[in-house]
């Protein structure tokens, strides 16, 4: 129990530092750069606290938005992600989530894929209409969406893939 | 009572998220709807330490270009100054009160955005300094930004490329006044709106900023005419420019400090209260 609050915690800054120090400052063609920092939302344990899961991405949005100087569209997309996370699971993984078989930080399937590739859109989305707040700029904000998943979900998978516990 | 107990028992995950999503809506309209005051801004001492710590690395990579440019920047000081009549002559301060009439603070940006649609800077240096907001912030080629919030270390500016910036300005060869705005777009070109027709406009003209602004002094350095298009509405004419500045690649700026500000603000202020 107190070993998954650490991990929790060491995962909520080391990405929260990753994601200010290197990839806030990665800009493909100008305006595409990923934001892996949702790992942190996407990998948070499936039977864990609901509200502390809450509590905690209105955080880490927080957070971001200081460092980004962008009014509260990271905290909003962070929240409504955190929310509907498990409609997610129950989506991609079918009813069985409830028995804690899931794992996530494994070998990629396609229902993991699905999940993490859903969790990316939302949070995209909902980022980017934010911070254009108009409906004029709606092609530029499905481009980004569209282009920022892929980085992000690139990226995503790849840290997993570091990340992931050595099987004995 | 035990039912509403029960109900906010059952509820409470719901009821957190719909209280933590009005705050955070609340924080992204309010900073979508004024022109200043955002309750979260990198203007901190957390946020500040960090990025002025990147920057320090940062800064050894490109100590050349900087002191390339600043070196250029002396040159064409010193040359203005070698080039008047009587180089020894000191500008006189304004006579009757005996200060000048701007005065210019050094500071850093710390931190440049230029990939959404409302970018902003930091810079390592706030109140202790004497910022305030709505100072101007320029350097050498031509305007930056105006400042935002400020910290007693740092403080935030609001980029030339930001849908919610307007500033005044004019073309410095007939001086017909418009609007300079940024289409959130290209990171190069700013929009100059509500020229009147008028006014004679070339390819290639200087676009500086006007008097109109109690922010700027006048003659500021913006950019060049790119491209010309009247607007079918208002038939004013719509005007490309090409920023001198390189936006995505700042160093050195300086924040204006203009003393007529107080009293210009208060005298309009006063004409509209008549």
């Amino acid at each position: 129990m107190n070993s998954t609050l650490l991990v929790n915690v060491f995962r909520f800054v080391l990405l929260l530092a990753v994601q200010i120090i290197i990839f806030n400052n990665m800009n493909f063609l100008g305006y595409i750069s990923p934001y892996p920092y949702i790992l942190f939302i996407i990998l948070y344990p499936v039977n864990g606290n609901k509200s502390g899961l809450l509590v905690a991405s209105f955080l880490l949005g927080l957070i971001m938005d200081m460092f980004s100087n962008s009014g509260g569209i990271h905290t909003t997309a962070c929240l409504v992600l955190a929310y509907f996370r498990p409609f997610i699971f129950k989506f991609s993984f079918g009813l069985s989530y409830e028995y804690q078989t899931i794992k996530l930080n494994d070998v990629l399937t396609p229902e993991r894929f699905s999940f993490i590739l859903l969790s990316v859109v939302i949070h995209h989305l909902i980022l980017f209409t934010l911070e254009a707040f108009q409906f004029s700029f709606i092609l530029d904000v499905l481009l980004r969406t569209l282009l920022s998943t892929v980085f992000t979900l690139l990226i995503c998978i790849i840290i997993i893939y570091l990340i992931k516990p050595n099987r004995r | 009572m035990q039912q509403i107990f029960n109900f906010i028992f059952k509820n409470s995950n719901r009821i957190l998220f719909l209280l933590l999503l009005g705050i955070s809506l609340t924080l992204t309209i309010q900073s979508h709807s004024f022109h200043r005051s955002k309750i979260i801004s990198s203007a901190n001492f957390l946020s500040g330490g960090v990025y002025e710590k990147m920057n320090n690395i940062n800064e050894y990579l490109n100590l050349k270009t900087q002191n390339e440019a600043l070196a250029l920047e002396n040159a064409k000081l010193k040359s203005l100054l070698f080039n008047k009549k009587d180089t020894t002559a000191i500008k006189k301060l304004d006579s009757l009160k005996g200060v000048k009439p701007s005065d210019i603070i050094v500071s850093k940006v710390i931190h440049n955005s230029y990939t959404s649609h409302e970018n902003y800077l930091t810079l390592n240096s706030g109140e202790l300094q004497g910022v305030k907001p709505d100072m101007g912030v320029i350097n050498d080629l031509g305007i930056v930004g105006i400042i935002d919030n400020t910290s007693p270390r740092y403080s935030t500016v609001v980029s030339i490329l930001n849908t919610k910036s307007q500033i005044n300005a004019k073309i410095k060869k007939s001086n017909h006044f418009g609007s300079l705005i940024w289409n959130g777009k290209s990171t190069g070109f700013v929009q100059l709106i509500d020229v009147p027709r008028l006014a004679s406009v070339r390819k290639g003209d200087t676009i500086v900023t006007g008097g109109q602004s109690v922010i700027f002094p006048e003659n500021i350095n913006i950019g060049k005419i790119d491209k010309i298009e009247i607007d079918n509405q208002t038939h004013y004419y719509t005007i490309t420019v090409k920023l001198f500045n390189d936006m995505t690649n700042l160093g050195h700026v300086y924040i204006i400090k203009s003393k007529d500000r107080n009293e210009l603000i208060n005298l309009e202020k006063k004409e509209k209260n008549e």
